[in-house]
């Protein structure tokens, strides 16, 4: 729904945006409204009453003093693709599109950092580094369309995550922008920092509820000289999943160690035609890179590994390109299950990697107790699932079994020492569990710091605190 | 402006008309986004992306959205190119969402008489009518080779023209003339070895304005091994009329194509227009209602095939010596040969091993030079500002042949070269007429 303003409000407050940017760089038609209505969530979908494209950090800060002051909800937007509908403009107001501020600011050789703008697409970072023969790991599967700014605000992850980390651990300083219309610079190209409270990492992860990042030093290493790439098949998915937890109680930490059950293996290959195995009842895939020396002895020994668990083959990928090609593959597996069906929810439950074999059979209970199709696959080497429901929101009887069965996803997950969600973020979709996760006094301690920093409650609203928690279940052991 | 009784009739007509199951396909990752040329060229819109498109036509479906004038031009300005479609790991047919959803918007469109009138010449009374277009083809020639066309260059009679139209006029190819057009035989011997029967669909651009890449294409087809016939009473394909949203008649051309090739009884049916066979290739999509029609459409599909990917498979490129004098080349896609046909690797491979050419693959060759069908007629700024870019591409490979697989492309790359001033320097041909060359060099 578009905020509840008068159109006599809504027509100052364009005025004052045309403004502060320009006509051109304000959106108020239909078409362009119900375009930034959505992002890859499904199910969600919310006019806003304007979508806006500021050209520089001072005028991000002069949109958010104008929305704060007028007590108009704003959401910040990359490309849209997050998956917890944080993009999504739930209360109306202003989409900020942060397409002008796109640009590499600095590749700094000396102290291994780049400096970007939001905009930035994630892949654009990468190749850009890599020429120099440096490396930046997080690689989110949607890193060909995503912005840095909506990995930054989501702290998003990916395939390398289990070697590499995530996106926080790769950021040093960031500009930000204040719902009071400051502009602040938090951090420095500093290893050692520990002047004041970490608000770098505050803001990373923050959702877009505290403010807005309009500048990013990230954090570069040097590009790792080479790279293998090996599939372990499978006729057991929790053999799969002990395999996991042998090779991390092993001592070997992979760069990817990546999970896809046999209907995911299926969707993937229909896209890619890449002569994916669809006959085994799930795979994995692990990547090594480092020294050749050591790569080779750690690929030997982890297929070695798999064998002992019972992989009824594993297969070396004969070059880089074949590798890559697997990769890509991966980073396709939503939205290739979403060929299954209208309906694809997707969930990012994530357990300590000793528990991944527990929790890859309690999603095969819970999808049997409650009689919905849920496939998985997932970053299986960080303990980071997703299991994936394939259904239609036209059904709304199966929808309600999807929410139960979720739900008990969510508590098996927390049961188990996990989390609800690994690195997708919160948003409007996990808000109502996440008392569940932090308690009450940790809800408590959060909406402190979003008071003192929004105290108009502008930025992102609706998403992350929730109005009304979910009741935890009680489960039956 | 749309009256409301037309946006409620037009309203009423998507949620009868628009396959909803396809809708909903599109799961709004944005694995398409980075390969929509209009998106990027308008500075990342989402109203001017494949996933936006969606939503659009979604939000009429659904009625949460009124259609407008600004609606429908984010699907004027798709200039359907379908590089979404192979990207898509959902499998969304986009190409068939944006058809349903144009057609609907021009069977609703207020059009000035003026407007109804060229467009009904134009569909039903030119392209339609092989005769016709040689009649017209046969008046450019005349215009041509009568020196008409110099004397007209030269009052700056063609100034009078937008700036597009009038470089187009100066880069049509020399057509033949209409006696030469009718009296071409219908039937062609192999050479060598006999390998295969392929009935050429000859297209009605290609049979006219560039006849000679036709005969290109047979030679080449013979020298392949093929007995080539040109089946007679086949049409245009309809595709410009299906991009239009003149479905209906798009559906009467393909019942007389499906027709006119079934008497040919050939192995495979040829085209070197991409823009044709990408249209071709769905007709039993196109009749999927029509039930007596739909096992002769599979028929015909399943003979399709484009002019380098039947020499890759009869081994042409390594049974003749190709040759040409040094030169660096490059290869423009067609959109539709290399997304809907899925023929990409053929006509690269086929350049790969012409001897004494260094190709050079452009950044960006998959996708749309702008050309797209009459895009550059209709939407001339976007088509100009696509152009402008890819030439810049062009520039850095240092190409002096830029070589494409549809005339539309051809035209398109001819007016760049024009545009970009390097025309003398940089040329653009079709690749059949450069294999031609290549086997005569070779010899």
């Amino acid at each position: 729904m578009p905020s509840s303003k008068s159109e006599k409000q809504l027509s100052t407050i364009k005025e004052k945006l045309v403004a502060i940017m320009g006509q051109e760089n304000v959106d108020d038609t239909m078409s362009g409204r119900l375009a930034y209505s959505y992002d890859a969530t499904p199910n969600f979908q919310a006019l806003p009453d304007f979508v806006v494209s500021p050209r520089t950090a001072e005028e991000v800060a002069a949109v958010l003093k104008l929305c704060s002051d007028t007590s108009t909800p704003l959401y910040t937007r990359g490309s849209g693709t997050n998956l917890c509908a944080d993009t999504c403009p739930i209360k109306g107001g202003v989409v900020l599109l942060m397409k002008h501020l796109d640009k590499i600011l600095e590749l700094d050789k000396e102290n291994l950092t780049i400096t970007v703008q939001p905009g930035t697409i994630t892949k654009t970072i990468t190749d850009r580094v890599e020429q120099e023969g440096l490396f930046y790991p997080p690689d989110p599967s949607s890193m060909k369309i995503s912005t840095i700014g909506g990995n930054l605000g989501e702290n998003s992850g990916g395939l390398r995550g289990l070697k590499y980390g995530v996106t926080k651990d790769y950021v040093m300083a960031l500009q930000i922008a204040l719902p009071n219309g400051e502009l602040i610079r938090t951090g420095g190209k500093l290893t050692k920092d520990v002047a004041g409270y970490d608000l770098t990492h505050l803001f990373v992860g923050s959702e877009g509820t505290l403010g807005v990042i309009t500048e990013a030093t990230l954090k570069l290493i040097p590009k790792p000289e080479s790279q293998k790439t090996i599939l372990a098949l499978y006729q057991d998915i929790e053999a799969a999943g002990r395999s996991v937890s042998s090779i991390i109680a092993h001592k070997m930490i992979p760069v990817t160690l990546e999970f896809l059950d046999q209907d995911t293996l299926k969707a993937v290959e229909d896209f890619a035609h890449i002569g994916l195995p669809t006959d085994v009842k799930a795979i994995l895939l692990i990547v090594q890179d480092g020294p050749k020396e050591i790569v080779d002895r750690d690929i030997h020994r982890m297929a070695e590994l798999c064998r002992e668990e019972h992989a009824v083959d594993v297969r070396l990928a004969a070059s880089d390109a074949e590798a890559e090609e697997l990769a890509t593959a991966r980073r396709s597996a939503l939205s290739a299950l979403a060929r299954l069906k209208p309906t694809t929810i997707l969930e990012d439950a994530t357990v300590p990697r000793s528990e991944i074999a527990t929790m890859v059979r309690a999603i095969a209970e819970v999808a049997k107790k409650y009689k919905v199709r849920i496939s998985t696959f997932g970053h299986a080497g960080d303990g980071n699932l997703h299991p994936t429901c394939l259904t239609d929101a036209r059904d709304k009887e199966e929808m309600e079994r999807v929410e139960a069965a979720f739900a008990e996803i969510f508590e098996k997950a927390i049961e188990l020492g996990g989390t609800l969600t690994g690195e997708h973020g919160v948003g409007v979709t996990k808000a109502p569990y996440l008392e569940w996760k932090l308690g009450h006094a940790g809800i408590e301690v959060m909406k402190g710091i979003k008071q003192s920093i929004d105290p108009n409650g502008i930025m992102n609203p609706g998403k992350v605190f929730s109005e009304q928690s979910k009741q935890r279940m009680v489960m039956m052991k | 402006m749309m009256t409301a009784q037309i946006k409620q009739k037009i309203q009423k007509e998507f949620k009868e008309e628009m396959d909803y199951d396809e809708l909903l396909n599109c799961m709004r990752c944005g694995f398409c986004l980075p390969s929509c040329p209009t998106y990027i060229e308008t500075d990342r819109q989402e109203k001017y992306s494949p996933r936006g498109r969606i939503a659009l036509m979604k939000g009429i479906t659904d009625g949460v959205l009124e259609p407008d004038d600004d609606i429908a031009h984010s699907l004027d300005l798709c200039l359907g190119c379908r590089a979404c479609e192979p990207v898509c790991p959902s499998g969304v047919q986009y190409g068939h969402l944006l058809e349903d959803a144009r057609n609907i918007l021009q069977r609703n469109k207020k059009q000035t008489v003026r407007v109804k009138l060229l467009r009904k010449g134009i569909f039903d009374e030119l392209f339609p009518h092989q005769e016709r277009m040689e009649t017209v083809t046969g008046l450019l020639g005349f215009y041509q080779r009568s020196g008409l066309s110099k004397v007209a260059r030269k009052i700056g009679f063609m100034n009078l023209f937008p700036e597009n139209m009038a470089t187009m006029e100066k880069i049509l190819p020399d057509v033949p003339k209409r006696s030469v057009m009718k009296e071409r035989p219908r039937f062609f011997e192999h050479e060598g070895d006999k390998k295969a029967t392929v009935a050429l669909f000859a297209g009605c651009l290609m049979d006219t304005m560039f006849f000679e890449t036709n005969n290109a294409t047979i030679k080449l087809l013979q020298k392949a091994g093929c007995d080539v016939t040109i089946p007679e009473h086949q049409l245009c394909c309809g595709a410009l009329h299906g991009h239009n949203g003149e479905l209906e008649k798009s559906k009467e051309l393909a019942k007389q194509n499906i027709e006119a090739f079934e008497s040919a009884e050939a192995d495979y049916i040829i085209t070197n227009a991409g823009g044709c066979s990408a249209f071709l290739i769905e007709y039993d999509h196109l009749l999927k209602d029509e039930p007596e029609w739909v096992d002769r459409a599979k028929q015909f599909v399943r003979k399709l095939k484009d002019i380098s990917a039947i020499l890759i498979a009869l081994n042409f490129q390594k049974t003749h010596h190709l040759r040409l004098p040094n030169q660096t080349i490059t290869y423009q896609d067609s959109c539709h040969l290399r997304n809907v046909m899925k023929t990409f690797n053929e006509p690269r491979a086929l350049l790969h091993s012409i001897e004494g050419v260094q190709f050079v693959e452009m950044e960006g060759a998959d996708t749309c030079c702008g050309s797209a069908g009459d895009y550059n007629i209709v939407q001339p700024d976007m088509a100009m500002q696509i152009l402008d870019h890819k030439m810049e591409k062009a520039e850095h490979t240092h190409a002096q042949t830029i070589v494409t697989a549809n005339p539309g492309c051809l035209l398109e790359m001819k007016l760049g070269i024009e545009r970009a001033k390097k025309t003398g320097q940089v040329r653009a041909v079709h690749i059949a007429d450069l294999l031609l060359e290549a086997v005569d060099e070779g010899i």
